[in-house]
């Protein structure tokens, strides 16, 4: 593809681009800045990305692809990793100089080694103004300093509580309560009626943190303040804990051995009422053929984690980034891509091939369709919104990466839950198992 | 004479080039890898940066936490544990192969199954006999009316030690019990008949005549039982990651966990360098095993 045809592409694509923003859709994004980009010549790209929890969600991404190869004449080349082991690889191409040239990682990783990643911040703004801006967590994530960006936001897996309308409605409750007071109420009666609920607290990666540190956060408790001075050991953490002890009393058998793949397991299995997960509850039991299953759709809805004593929301959310690396040949044809991928006509018919399962970081696109296709979907609409970020309120790095990966937040709650220690014990251990990390 | 002709004339000139693909094969893939391990252990290396030198400040990091020397006793109890038990079982399953019975070879070929079968698969297999709501055992146990409530094989920190054990048990007993099989099989019948002549019970003649002549096969066979076991991480990884409460970590799952997810390279080379000791105290068990075998032939120590 010769160089004009590439410029025609852009002009028009940014004339589709505006057509766009006059529609009701994009209204306030009147002064959507154009976007002027060459991308190198014989670009070739090559990208690292989180292997898919929904099938749809790649098949679409591909399509995505295929367009822009189509569009560019750029190849590109995605390989597909399971969304823990990308932060390794990751680490390692932004160590050796070489590897991907996009990475999709997760989390804090962008923050481990900004000074190899290509400064997006022209991408980021020129989607912002675009799309409404993003949600105030993607810049906590990437834009460190609050200048430049390093990487660009592709959104988060939403988690919310699932549970069974039948079992709360037998339980006494009429709608989901919205406090963490409730809540517990809620928890306990049933357990009386015999359909309790439960939350994984084994060394589960993603399910155990992310419902461990909204317990911590409802309660005001915090692993680090703003100066990454370890503060886990407060009032705030012991009350939270208290609180675990209760709830955790409410629980299923075997909280404690539960993996991420359990509590969607017992779910499923009618075992289990209330659970915190991502959509794929409501999907495993939507899509499937059995008959039991079938039955479940009807009962099974979400509602957002109930608000403490903090008094905001405080949910944490497995966050999404998209990385140049500086040691990339073709750094403009990389955020040619980005930009591509993130623009409505892409990402939106993304979003709804991915079912839901994840949230847009650009305010703009709440409006896709599959937040409302299906009421049930809508919890899951906030989930950028309303999230802290990992390591809150401290600064992100390989400190705040180091203590996730160890569990800490997860060990104490399940820790103080489970009577193994006290409140008081198990929030002064988090305390000395956190400095460690945190040591300057 | 060329020096070709005085090289193939040189035993020892040839002895050391005929050493050299293996001495380059060990160089390559088991010192280098090992000297880097032990270099990172002293370095504040992380997953992406180079780091510097910091003599022993990981292994004074590592004896300070509370986890690592969790990880420390729940290595050395489950390697203990393990081992013993599975010594015992895989003696006796040898000596039950060791008779004469019928369709031999095809009861042996089947209990190698357990050790075929790859780890990370028999390890998900004992990951549903252990589930929390899906336990067959568990359902088993309820059917018949002789518990009231499901068995919390993996959420109780001492259920899990010994469920974890149990399931390397299970992996492990095949291979102690076919290498002493093997032993039991070099030993020759007229040894049985004489001591039968003298009147020799049979626990005398498994005491004084088959204990014995095994000893060099059990010190080689279980140095690599118990260097299998301390070393174990695909079974924990799937089962338990090392929980509940840290309760199942090992050194192995605990290095990774620091390493890799964690970032801290060095920190966790050196939890791994850390198990070095161990391993090295069991080969030597070994060796100082295999210096009865002279003993045995009539020799001195």
């Amino acid at each position: 593809m010769s160089h004009t045809d590439r410029r025609k592409f852009l002009t028009t694509t940014a004339t589709v681009a505006a057509g766009a923003a006059t529609g009701a859709i994009f209204a306030p994004a009147v002064h959507a800045q154009a976007w002027s980009n060459q991308p190198e010549k014989g670009a070739r790209l090559r990208v690292l990305r989180w292997s898919r929890f929904v099938q749809g969600d790649i098949d679409q991404y591909m399509k995505n692809v295929a367009a822009f190869t189509a569009k560019t004449g750029i190849e590109v080349r995605v390989d597909n990793e399971s969304w823990e082991d990308v932060r390794p690889k990751a680490a390692v191409a932004a160590n050796t100089g070489a590897g991907p040239d996009i990475i999709l990682s997760t989390h804090d990783d962008a923050n481990l080694y900004p000074e190899k990643l290509v400064d997006v911040t022209d991408l980021c703004n020129y989607l912002g103004r675009k799309y409404g801006g993003w949600y105030p967590v993607c810049e906590a994530y990437l834009r460190p300093n609050g200048k430049n960006w390093i990487g660009v936001p592709f959104g988060c897996a939403g988690n919310t509580l699932v549970y069974r309308e039948s079992h709360m409605k037998a339980a006494g409750f009429s709608t989901f309560p919205r406090d963490t007071d409730g809540f517990l109420k809620l928890m306990k009666a049933l357990k009386e009626k015999g359909t309790p609920g439960g939350f994984a607290l084994g060394n589960a990666t993603g399910d155990g943190n992310v419902w461990t540190h909204w317990l911590l956060w409802s309660h005001g408790g915090q692993l680090v303040d703003k100066d990454n001075k370890v503060v886990i050991n407060s009032p705030q953490t012991v009350k939270a804990l208290e609180y675990a002890r209760e709830l955790y009393q409410t629980f299923v058998p075997g909280t404690l051995s539960w993996l991420d793949p359990n509590n969607n397991k017992a779910f499923l299995d009618d075992q289990c009422s209330v659970t915190a997960n991502g959509i794929s509850v409501y999907y495993a039991a939507k899509t499937s053929k059995d008959p039991k299953l079938q039955a479940m759709v009807a009962d099974i809805n979400h509602a957002n984690m109930p608000i403490g004593p903090a008094g905001v929301p405080t949910e944490l959310n497995l966050f999404f980034n998209q990385m140049i690396f500086k040691h990339s040949k073709y750094p403009k044809a990389a955020k040619e891509f980005i930009r591509f991928m993130m623009e409505e006509e892409q990402y939106g018919p993304w979003m709804q091939a991915a079912i839901g399962y994840v949230t847009q970081p650009l305010v703009a696109f709440e409006k896709n369709p599959i937040w409302t296709v299906d009421p049930k979907h809508t919890p899951y609409r906030d989930a950028m919104k309303i999230m802290r970020p990992i390591g809150y309120a401290g600064k992100m790095g390989y400190a705040s990466a180091g203590a996730a990966a160890d569990f800490i937040v997860v060990n104490m709650v399940a820790e103080a839950g489970s009577g193994a220690r006290s409140p008081q014990e198990a929030a002064e251990r988090a305390q000395k198992r956190a400095e460690r990390y945190y040591k300057v | 004479m060329t020096l070709l002709q005085r090289l193939e004339n040189s035993r020892n000139a040839l002895g050391l080039l005929f050493l050299l693909p293996a001495a380059a094969l060990l160089l390559f893939f088991l010192t280098y890898p090992l000297g880097l391990g032990i270099w990172l252990g002293f370095t504040d290396t992380k997953v992406g940066r180079a780091g510097v030198w910091v003599g022993l400040e990981n292994y004074e990091y590592l004896f300070g936490d509370s986890v690592a020397r969790l990880s420390l006793f729940n290595t050395v109890f489950y390697t203990a544990v393990a081992s013993v038990v599975k010594f015992v079982l895989g003696l006796w399953l040898a000596l039950l192969l060791n008779k004469h019975m019928p369709f031999k070879a095809f009861i042996r070929a089947i209990v190698l199954l357990p050790f075929i079968v790859p780890t990370a698969l028999s390890a998900i297999a004992f990951w549903w006999i252990y589930d929390a709501q899906f336990s067959v055992i568990s359902w088993t146990l309820m059917k018949m009316g002789l518990i009231d409530r499901y068995i919390d094989f993996l959420g109780d920190p001492w259920n899990a030690r010994f469920s974890v054990i149990a399931a390397n048990v299970w992996r492990g007993v095949p291979f102690v019990a076919i290498c002493l099989l093997a032993g039991l099989q070099t030993i020759s019948p007229s040894y049985y008949e004489a001591a039968s002549l003298d009147g020799a019970t049979p626990w005398q003649q498994f005491r004084f005549v088959t204990l014995p002549l095994l000893t060099p096969i059990i010190a080689v066979v279980m140095t690599f039982s118990v260097l299998f076991t301390f070393t174990d991480f695909q079974l924990i990884y799937v089962l338990t990651r090392g929980g509940p409460l840290n309760a199942t970590h090992l050194m192995a799952t605990l290095s990774f966990q620091r390493a890799i997810p964690g970032g801290s390279l060095g920190e966790g080379a050196a939890l791994a360098v850390a198990m070095v000791p161990f391993l090295l105290a069991a080969i030597l068990f070994s060796y100082f095993g295999l210096q009865r075998r002279a003993w045995q032939q009539g020799g001195k120590d």
